[in-house]
C-alpha cells in the first residue's frame, strides 16, 4: 500500500512495539464518502432561495477611498442588499486578539483606506452569482492612489509609506523592541575566534496554499434567533470567535458547522468568509453564500508570507560552528493576521538543530502593501529551515567539510543547551543524517556512523554561557532614523553565565467564558520546568537583574525571552516578570520523573505514550 | 432572468430542468439536479474538480453551457456505484489512500473512468496523461496513479 | 442565447455584442467571471463546422473541430503533438480549432502551429484571409470563422514544442512550431512561429531567413538562434518574465531544430 519504512532499530529502547494500529494500514474513516462523491463540504449544503455575496475590491496596492458610488448597482436586477463598512457592527479586528496577542488592525470591509490589492471596500448580495458580479462591476470607486512599498527592508526605512496605521513603524511591536531578540553567548567574540566567516542571504517568495476548494461559507437564519454557518474553515472556533467579535453578537447565537475541508494547508484559518456570510444572513434574513472564486483565492487568499534571512556564521577549520547570527524578515503583507506569531515561532526554532555556543538573532514582522500572509505547512519554520540548511552546505564548502559530517558534528545531542535556554531532548538529527546518507548512497565515515543523538553532550554544550546584551531597536527607533541596521548590535552589557530566561505567564483571556479550567482539562498553567539533571536547583527560575544596573534602570529587559510563546511577548513593557507559583500550591503535587523526559513517559504501570495531559 | 428547458439523462435517469440561459452544467447539476459530486474549484478549466462524462467523454462542467447537453448522456461520480457496492475503481481509490481531503476525487474518478472505459490496460504514462487536467493538492498524484493502475488489473470485477 | 442551425442564417444572427460559443473553454470562463461582458451567446450547430476534409494538396479543419478530434486522426499525425499540447483530456474534448485562433496569451498553442503552416482562415460568407493578417487583426474582427485550411507539411518537416513548467499539462512559457522544407539536410524554406511570445502567435522572420540555405546542425542554425526573438514581443506574466522568455527562446529553438525526426 505504501512505501513507509519503519526503522525500529533506532531508539528501540524508548518505544513499545505492541501496538494495534500504528504501523499498520488503516482505511480513512471518511474515504468512502470521498469515493462516492457524497462527502458534504460547506458548499454541498443546498438552501432554497440562496443569495450570493460578492465584494468590490481594490485594484491598487495602496489607496484612499474618496467615495463609493453604488447607486447604479443598487438598482440592478436581483440586487438585494449593498453591504458597506458601516454595516459591520465592530469593524476592526486582529486574528490573534482571541488569545490577547497584538492590536486590532484590520477591517472586515475597509472604509477609508486599502493597503493591499484586492482589499474589499463594499459587498453586494444578489439573487444569483452573475447578478452579484455584474452589480460589483457597476460600482464606481473614487480612489486616491498612495505610494506603496512591497519590500520588507524598504518598508523599514524612515521615509517608507505607512502601510498599517495601527503599526506606524511598518513592523509589529514586540515590546519594548520592534523585533524579536534572541541572545545567547557573544557572537562577536565567536566571530573573532572563528577561522572563517560565512555569510549569505536567503529569500522565499509568498506561496499560495491553493486548496482545490476555495475559501467560503454559507450562513442562514435558524429558528430561535441563531444563525447556522457551514464553512470550510480549518479553525472552526477561531472563525466562530472572530465572527462573534466582528458582528458584536454572542457566540451562543452562532451555530458553526465545519470540519470537512476541501484542502486547507493553513490557508483557511483567517476567518474572512464566515463573518461576511453571517453578516449577509443577518442583513437579508436569507441564506447567503460568500465564496471566493479562483482569482480571489489566488489574489486575496492569504499565502505563506515572503521571508528574507541573512545568516552569518563563524566556523572553525574543523567544521565546528562557534557563532551564528540571524537577521530575519517575515513579510506580513498589509495586516498582522498570524505573522506576528511567525516571528516568535521562527525565533524559537533558531539556530536550527545545531549546538552553537554563540547565537544572536533579530527577527522582524514587517508590513508591506502585499496580500496579508498567514499560516502554511510548517508555519514560521519552513523559510528559515530552508535558509539554515542551504547555509550548512555553504559552510561545509567553505571549510572543505563533507556536508553530512558537518551536520552530524554540530547536531544537537540530548542534554545540549539550546539558544533559548531549554534543554534539547528527543534529538534525532544524527540518526536522520545517517539514514538519509544511506538512502542516497552517500559515504559517511565510521565515526559519524557510530555517532548517536543520545551521547556526545558535554559540560560545555550543556552550559548557558555569559551573554552579551544590547537594547537597540526599541519601537520607533527605526522610523526616527536612529537605527540604520537591522542586524543584532554589539552587546554593551553582560548577563552572567547560567542565567535562565524569565518565566511566562498565561495572558488573560478576552472573554470570561473562554477561560480554560485547569482542573477540567487536567493540566496546570505553569512555567515549564527544566527537568534535566544538570540543572541546579538553586538556579532562579527568573532572570536576575543584570550586573550593570546603572544602564538598566527599570527592569531586566535584556533577559532573553523564550520565544516560542507569543502571548508572553505581548506583555506590556513595564510589567515586571511574575513567576506563577500562586497556582501551584493549590494543586496536588504532579508526577515528577527522576530521569529526564525522553520519548514517552516512564511511570510504573502506565503507558509510555501518555501525552501528559488527559481528559477526565 | 430568462430560463430555458434542458433534458438529458443523468446517470441513466431522464432529467429535465429549467436553467438560466448562461448557466454552466456544474451549477445545474449541483443546484438544479442536486448531484453534489462534481465540485467547484476554479470555474475556469484549471482544476478538473468538475469533470463529468458527456456521452462517455470527460468534459468540464464549469465550462459547459448547460443548454448544450440537451439530449445527451451525463455521468458523474455520484452515479458510479449503483447500490451498496463500489466499483473496482472506487475500491482501488479507497484502499490505495488515493484521497485525502477528497475534493478532487470525484473529478479524478471521472477522468480515470473515461480512460479505463476506452483503454482497460493503460500504461503508467497513459494514466498520468489521463488525469493531467485534474489537480490534487494533498495526497499527491502517485497513490492516485497507483490506484487507477490497480483498478485496471481487476476491471472484470466492476 | 441564440441557437443558429445553419451557416446560411449566421449573418442575421451575428450582432455586434454576440459571442460565438465554440468549445466554451474561453467564453464560459468569461461568462463565469465577468457575466456582464457577455450579453448574448451564439451557438451554431451546423455540422460542417465539425468537418475535417483531407485532400492531397490541402487539409481543411472546420472551426468546431476539437483538439481531441485532431489528435485522433491518423492523417493529421504531424499536428497531433500541437493538438495534444492544449489543456488536459477534458479541455481537448471541448476546445476547438476556431476558438484557439482567438485564444489570448498565454493560450493559442495550436494557432502557433497553424501559423507555421501558412494556414488560410475561412470566414462565413466565403472570404479567405492569410492567418498572419488574421492574427494581427483578430481583436477588431467581426464575423464568424468557419474553417482553416493548409497545405499538408512534408513528412518530417513539421516540428512542434511546447515549453511549460508542469507536465504533461501546463500553460505555455512558449510554444514553437517549425515547418521546414528540406533538400537533403539543407533547409530550402523555413517557417517558424512562436506562441506566448507576443499578444498573438508571431513568426520569427529573421530566424526563418537566417535558416534558409543552411544545414540543420549547430553551425548551420547558429545565426538563426542569435536573431530568434527579433520582432517578437515576449510578455511579462505570472509564468515568466519577458527577459526570461527572450533568453531561453534560442535554447528551445535550437532543441527543436536539432531534434532527430
Amino acid at each position: 500500500m505504501s512505501s513507509i519504512e519503519f526503522r525500529k532499530d533506532l531508539f528501540a529502547d524508548e518505544r513499545d512495539d505492541n501496538l494495534n494500529e500504528i504501523g499498520k494500514p488503516k482505511l480513512r474513516q471518511d474515504i468512502e464518502g470521498h469515493v462516492r462523491g457524497r462527502t458534504a463540504y460547506y458548499d454541498d449544503h443546498l438552501f432554497d432561495g440562496l443569495l450570493h455575496m460578492r465584494c468590490v475590491r481594490s485594484p491598487h496596492h495602496h489607496a484612499r477611498v474618496r467615495s463609493i458610488d453604488s447607486a447604479g448597482a443598487e438598482r440592478m436586477a436581483g440586487v438585494r442588499r449593498v453591504v458597506r463598512a458601516s454595516d459591520v457592527p465592530h469593524n476592526i479586528n486582529t486574528l490573534l486578539s482571541l488569545i490577547g496577542f497584538g492590536r486590532d488592525d484590520e477591517q472586515l470591509i475597509a472604509d477609508r483606506k486599502v493597503a493591499y490589492k484586492g482589499e474589499p471596500v463594499l459587498a453586494i448580495i444578489a439573487e444569483t452569482e452573475a447578478q452579484a458580479r455584474a452589480a460589483c462591476a457597476a460600482v464606481r470607486v473614487d480612489w486616491e492612489v498612495l505610494p506603496h512599498v512591497l519590500d520588507v527592508e524598504e518598508a523599514l526605512t524612515p521615509g517608507a509609506p505607512v502601510v498599517n496605521e495601527e503599526y506606524p513603524n511598518n513592523c509589529f511591536d514586540y515590546a519594548p523592541y520592534d523585533h524579536v531578540k534572541l541572545r545567547f553567548g557573544d557572537v562577536e567574540a565567536g566571530f573573532a575566534q572563528a577561522d572563517r566567516i560565512v555569510e549569505a542571504t536567503y529569500e522565499m517568495s509568498p506561496i499560495e496554499q491553493a486548496p482545490i476548494e476555495t475559501c467560503g461559507a454559507i450562513a442562514a437564519p435558524e429558528t430561535s434567533g441563531r444563525y447556522v454557518c457551514h464553512t470550510g474553515t480549518q479553525a472552526l472556533f477561531f472563525s466562530l470567535g472572530t465572527t462573534a467579535k466582528l458582528l458584536d453578537m454572542p457566540s451562543s447565537k452562532l451555530h458553526f458547522i465545519g470540519g470537512t475541508v476541501g484542502g486547507g494547508f493553513g490557508g483557511k484559518v483567517d476567518s474572512l468568509t464566515e463573518p461576511m456570510a453571517v453578516l449577509g444572513a443577518v442583513l437579508t434574513g436569507k441564506p447567503v453564500k460568500f465564496q471566493w472564486d479562483r482569482e480571489e483565492e489566488m489574489q486575496v487568499g492569504a499565502p505563506r508570507g515572503a521571508e528574507r534571512w541573512i545568516i552569518k556564521d563563524g566556523v572553525m577549520a574543523d567544521g565546528r560552528i562557534v557563532a551564528r547570527q540571524f537577521t530575519g524578515f517575515f513579510d506580513a503583507g498589509a495586516y498582522t493576521r498570524l505573522s506576528s506569531y511567525a516571528g516568535t515561532k521562527g525565533t524559537g526554532h533558531l539556530p536550527g538543530p545545531y549546538s552553537i555556543p554563540n547565537v544572536a538573532s533579530n527577527v522582524f514582522c514587517v508590513y508591506t502593501n502585499r496580500t496579508p500572509a498567514t499560516a502554511m505547512r510548517g508555519f514560521g519554520i519552513t523559510g528559515v529551515d530552508f535558509a539554515i540548511e542551504c547555509h550548512m552546505d555553504r559552510v561545509a564548502e567553505a571549510v572543505g567539510a563533507d556536508p553530512i559530517h558537518l551536520r552530524i558534528l554540530n547536531a544537537y545531542r540530548d542534554g545540549d543547551m539550546k539558544a533559548h535556554r531549554r534543554r534539547a531532548k528527543n534529538c534525532a538529527l544524527v540518526e536522520c543524517c545517517q539514514v538519509a546518507a544511506g538512502k542516497a548512497g552517500w559515504r559517511v565515515s565510521p565515526e559519524d556512523m557510530a555517532a548517536s543523538s543520545k551521547t556526545g553532550t558535554t559540560a560545555d554544550r550543556q552550559a548557558i554561557p555569559e551573554t552579551a546584551l544590547d537594547e537597540d531597536g526599541r519601537i520607533g527607533d527605526r522610523k526616527a532614523g536612529r537605527m540604520p541596521s537591522a542586524r543584532p548590535a554589539k552587546g554593551t552589557k553582560r548577563l552572567p553565565a547560567g542565567t535562565h530566561g524569565r518565566d511566562h505567564k498565561a495572558v488573560p483571556v478576552q472573554r470570561p467564558d473562554m477561560q480554560q479550567l485547569a482542573e477540567r482539562v487536567g493540566h496546570r498553567v505553569a512555567p515549564e520546568r527544566d527537568a534535566a539533571p544538570a540543572a541546579s536547583p538553586t538556579v532562579p527560575a527568573r532572570a536576575p537583574d543584570t550586573p550593570t544596573p546603572a544602564t538598566a534602570p527599570s527592569r531586566p529587559t535584556a533577559a532573553p525571552p523564550a520565544t516560542s510563546s507569543p502571548p508572553a511577548e505581548a506583555r506590556p513593557a513595564a510589567a515586571p516578570p511574575q513567576p506563577m507559583p500562586q497556582l501551584q500550591p493549590a494543586q496536588p503535587k504532579p508526577y515528577e520523573p527522576d530521569t529526564p523526559f525522553r520519548q514517552g513517559v516512564r511511570r510504573p504501570g502506565v503507558s509510555r505514550f501518555l501525552s501528559g495531559s488527559r481528559r477526565r | 432572468m430568462a430560463q430555458t428547458p434542458v433534458r438529458f439523462t443523468l446517470n441513466g435517469r431522464e432529467t429535465g430542468l429549467f436553467v438560466e440561459e448562461a448557466a454552466n452544467l456544474l451549477d445545474v447539476l449541483r443546484r438544479g439536479a442536486g448531484d453534489i459530486s462534481p465540485k467547484y474549484g476554479c470555474g475556469q478549466g484549471t482544476c478538473g474538480a468538475c469533470t463529468v462524462l458527456i456521452d462517455g467523454a470527460p468534459h468540464l462542467g464549469c465550462l459547459t453551457l448547460a443548454a448544450t447537453v440537451e439530449g445527451r448522456e451525463v455521468r458523474t461520480t455520484g452515479g458510479m456505484a449503483d447500490g451498496p457496492g463500489l466499483t473496482a475503481l472506487q475500491t482501488a481509490f479507497m484502499e490505495g489512500f488515493a484521497a485525502q481531503c477528497g475534493f478532487c476525487t470525484p473529478g479524478m474518478l471521472m477522468a480515470a473512468k473515461a480512460l479505463l472505459d476506452r483503454n482497460p490496460q493503460p500504461t503508467r504514462d497513459e494514466v498520468i496523461e489521463a488525469i493531467s487536467g485534474n489537480l490534487c493538492r494533498c495526497t499527491g498524484y502517485e497513490p492516485i496513479v497507483d490506484a487507477i493502475l490497480a483498478a485496471s488489473g481487476q476491471r472484470g470485477a466492476a | 442565447m441564440t441557437t443558429v442551425r445553419t451557416l446560411a442564417t449566421v449573418a442575421e444572427a451575428v450582432s455586434e455584442r454576440g459571442h460565438v460559443l465554440g468549445g466554451g473553454t474561453l467564453l464560459m470562463r468569461e461568462v463565469n467571471y465577468r457575466p456582464e461582458t457577455v450579453t448574448e451567446i451564439l451557438r451554431i450547430t451546423d455540422a460542417s463546422l465539425k468537418e475535417i476534409r483531407i485532400e492531397m494538396s490541402r487539409i481543411t479543419l472546420g472551426a468546431g473541430v476539437t483538439m481531441a478530434a485532431v489528435a485522433a486522426r491518423a492523417e493529421l499525425a504531424a499536428l497531433a503533438p500541437s493538438a495534444r499540447s492544449v489543456g488536459g483530456p477534458a479541455i481537448r474534448n471541448m476546445a476547438t480549432v476556431g476558438g484557439n485562433l482567438f485564444a489570448p496569451h498565454p493560450y493559442g498553442d495550436f494557432a502557433a502551429a497553424l501559423l507555421a503552416l501558412d494556414a488560410r482562415v475561412h470566414w462565413a460568407g466565403g472570404r479567405e484571409e492569410e492567418i498572419e493578417s488574421f492574427l494581427a487583426g483578430r481583436d477588431r474582427a467581426s464575423g464568424l470563422v468557419t474553417a482553416v485550411s493548409f497545405v499538408p507539411p512534408a513528412r518530417g518537416g513539421f516540428r512542434f514544442r511546447k515549453v511549460s513548467r508542469t507536465k504533461p499539462k501546463g500553460v505555455s512559457l512558449m510554444s514553437i512550431a517549425a515547418n521546414l522544407t528540406l533538400s537533403g539536410s539543407r533547409v530550402e524554406r523555413a517557417r517558424i512561429a512562436f506562441g506566448a511570445m507576443g499578444p498573438t502567435p508571431l513568426r520569427a522572420k529573421a530566424a526563418e531567413t537566417a535558416l534558409e540555405g543552411k544545414t540543420l546542425d549547430e553551425a548551420g542554425i547558429a545565426r538563426a538562434l542569435t536573431v530568434a526573438t527579433d520582432g517578437l514581443a515576449p510578455p511579462d506574466d505570472a509564468l515568466a518574465s519577458s527577459w526570461y522568455r527572450d533568453r531561453v527562446a534560442p535554447v528551445h529553438l535550437s532543441r527543436l531544430l536539432l531534434e532527430r525526426s
